[in-house]
């Protein structure tokens, strides 16, 4: 439904061949409340990371605001893992702009930011293009299909910052400042861009309004898990036969989408651990995912998260002390350098590890290690630090032994080397 | 100095926003595109037309990576080292262009046609492991197809 297997939907005649921005006419002849009210009873859950529920965010719009209000559609698509966003803006543009003005309508916003990372250049130029045509024919701009509805839809590039997908460091560098989180509260409702009333939200989750307005929030709703509704594109790397995103209802078995979905594991090994939603999310053990679904509850059980659902997978072969070096890395390297725990404490524990990697690390490290991830979580600004720490916290209690291994490694280096000396 | 048409430009996107200073990011990206890296002139240059301190515009340079404070090559080639790529061989594809453009990572060829670095995930991750050179990505690499995508840049 976010991604139907139809060449040419980029397309803006194709798009409306399909009964395309039939749903943003049908939308703009209801009353703005009663479609928050829509979104609010489909369910939707964000598909940015957080799995907050949408309508929820919307209905903390002011109503009247002697302020603009604007919305941003988060396309800054960087946690390690996650390549979802991409498949939208260069299969079906036109859904995720009929998706924005529905928003905009909704909440009254005169404005739409599309962020999306510097990297994406190629992708932007496709959107561009989709925005151009759906201004072309009056879907964007003054007086929408003559509803008296007027907004604009601009599109918006970042320049390389992970932490710019971060809803209120968006707003900074939409500012034009660096991407710097800001202190909540206020949050961004009360108090977003330039000081007005602002909703962030991200580009799958703006896409799957329309697809609720067309069945309405009953149909929606019983899409997949009842908690956690709706189609969700599911992004599997790694060690996989076919690697890619797929699009499925909430709810289905990781064991099935490895299987069915990309096609098993590489080589017909044993699955040693995967990361379900992306590179922030706790790891699990390959045989704890038995049973276990794609939706937030589920994966919440488990003890992870469903995040961006970008599912990396790992198998029997792999070195996880090389893994969460490198996902430690990524941190250490987009850290904004603001919150103390968090510039420090990620290049702390690059160092740390590096140790483990290199069969270095000293006896009580692991507690050294996992006593600063701790003292990361919830100790900063935005969630970076905890999408550092917990990686590191849940590697070390899944494969504890892991990490042991290399204690002992240097220990034998060093008692050997004593020996000989 | 940006062309003319970069110029008439920015005055559009400076309606688009409550601030000129929300054009910093994309006067700088003109910039590059014209220069090839951002120099002291280039940030001043900025700063002066969209009236923001001259500080403010070398923050915001210093802070995100895809600002070159520095020349770099014709081609900048890079490579994505995180997890999916790294699952997928991204190692091996390092050494590759390591060995053919004969430089490290993070360095520039003497001829000055090619920049090798090192990138943070790129949104690749179903076709790892992935390079991108400009706006281009290369996907689905193996030694073999690296090989040939440097033979063609040539």
């Amino acid at each position: 439904m976010l991604l139907p297997k139809i060449p040419g939907l980029e397309q803006i005649d194709q798009y409306e061949s399909r009964g395309g921005y039939g749903i943003l006419r049908k939308a703009l002849s209801m009353n703005p409340g009663e479609i928050v009210d829509v979104v609010k009873k489909s369910n939707l859950r964000g598909r940015g990371g957080a799995c907050f529920p949408t309508g929820l965010k919307w209905s903390f719009m002011p109503k009247n605001s002697a302020k603009p209000k604007y919305l941003c559609v988060n396309g800054d698509e960087s946690e390690p893992g996650t390549f979802k966003d991409r498949q939208i803006f260069e299969s079906n543009p036109h859904l995720l702009i009929e998706g924005t003005i529905i928003a905009c309508y909704a909440m009254g916003c005169a404005t739409a930011y599309v962020y999306i990372r510097g990297e994406y250049n190629k992708w932007i130029k496709m959107l561009q293009k989709a925005v151009d045509d759906a201004y072309g024919r009056g879907y964007i701009g003054e007086n929408i299909l003559g509803s008296g509805f007027s907004t604009n839809v601009y599109l918006h590039r970042g320049a390389g910052a992970y932490i710019c997908g971060e809803e209120s460091a968006l707003m900074n560098s939409l500012e034009g400042e660096r991407g710097y989180p800001r202190v909540k509260p206020p949050f961004p409702a009360q108090f977003g861009l330039w000081g007005c009333p602002t909703t962030i939200n991200n580009v799958e989750t703006i896409a799957n309004v329309p697809l609720i307005m067309q069945l309405g929030w009953e149909a929606y709703s019983k899409i997949g898990s009842p908690k956690h509704p709706g189609p969700i594109l599911v992004g599997v790397s790694g060690h996989v036969n076919k690697p890619g995103v797929y699009e499925m209802a909430t709810g289905e078995l990781l064991t099935d989408i490895i299987e069915k979905y990309a096609g098993g594991v590489v080589g017909n090994k044993k699955i040693k651990a995967i990361i379900p939603g992306g590179s922030s999310t706790m790891i699990l053990r390959g045989e704890a995912i038995e049973g276990v679904r794609m939706d937030a509850d589920s994966l919440k059980a488990a003890g992870s998260a469903v995040g961006t659902a970008g599912m990396i997978v790992m198998d029997e072969d792999t070195d996880l002390i090389e893994v969460i070096t490198r996902i430690t890395k990524f941190y250490y390297h987009e850290s904004c350098g603001q919150c103390t725990p968090c510039r420090e404490g990620t290049g702390w524990m690059f160092k740390l590890l590096k140790r483990f990697e290199n069969s270095e690390a000293r006896e009580g490290d692991i507690e050294l290690l996992l006593d600063i991830a701790n003292n990361i979580e919830g100790n900063t600004i935005c969630a970076l630090g905890d999408a550092a720490a917990w990686p590191v916290q849940s590697m070390i209690q899944r494969f504890r032994d892991e990490f042991e291994k290399r204690v002992m490694n240097s220990a034998a280096t060093v008692g050997s080397m004593e020996a000989v000396a | 100095m940006l062309s003319p048409q970069n110029l008439e430009s920015i005055e559009v996107l400076k309606t688009r926003y409550q601030s000129p200073q929300s054009v910093v990011l994309e006067a700088l990206w003109m910039w590059q595109d014209e220069h090839g890296w951002i120099s002291e002139d280039g940030m001043k240059y900025v700063a002066n037309l969209l009236q923001v301190p001259y500080h403010h515009v070398y923050g915001v340079v210093t802070f995100y990576t895809m600002f070159n404070t520095r020349p770099v090559g014709k081609y900048k080639v890079e490579i994505c080292t995180n997890i999916s790529c790294m699952l997928r061989g991204s190692r091996k594809i390092i050494g590759c262009l390591e060995r053919k453009l004969n430089i490290r990572l993070g360095e520039t060829s003497p001829d000055n046609r090619f920049t090798l670095m090192e990138a943070e995930c790129l949104g690749s991750c179903g076709t790892a492991p992935m390079m991108q050179i400009g706006d281009e990505y290369y996907e689905n690499l193996d030694v073999l197809r690296v090989e040939k995508i440097l033979g063609e840049l040539k």
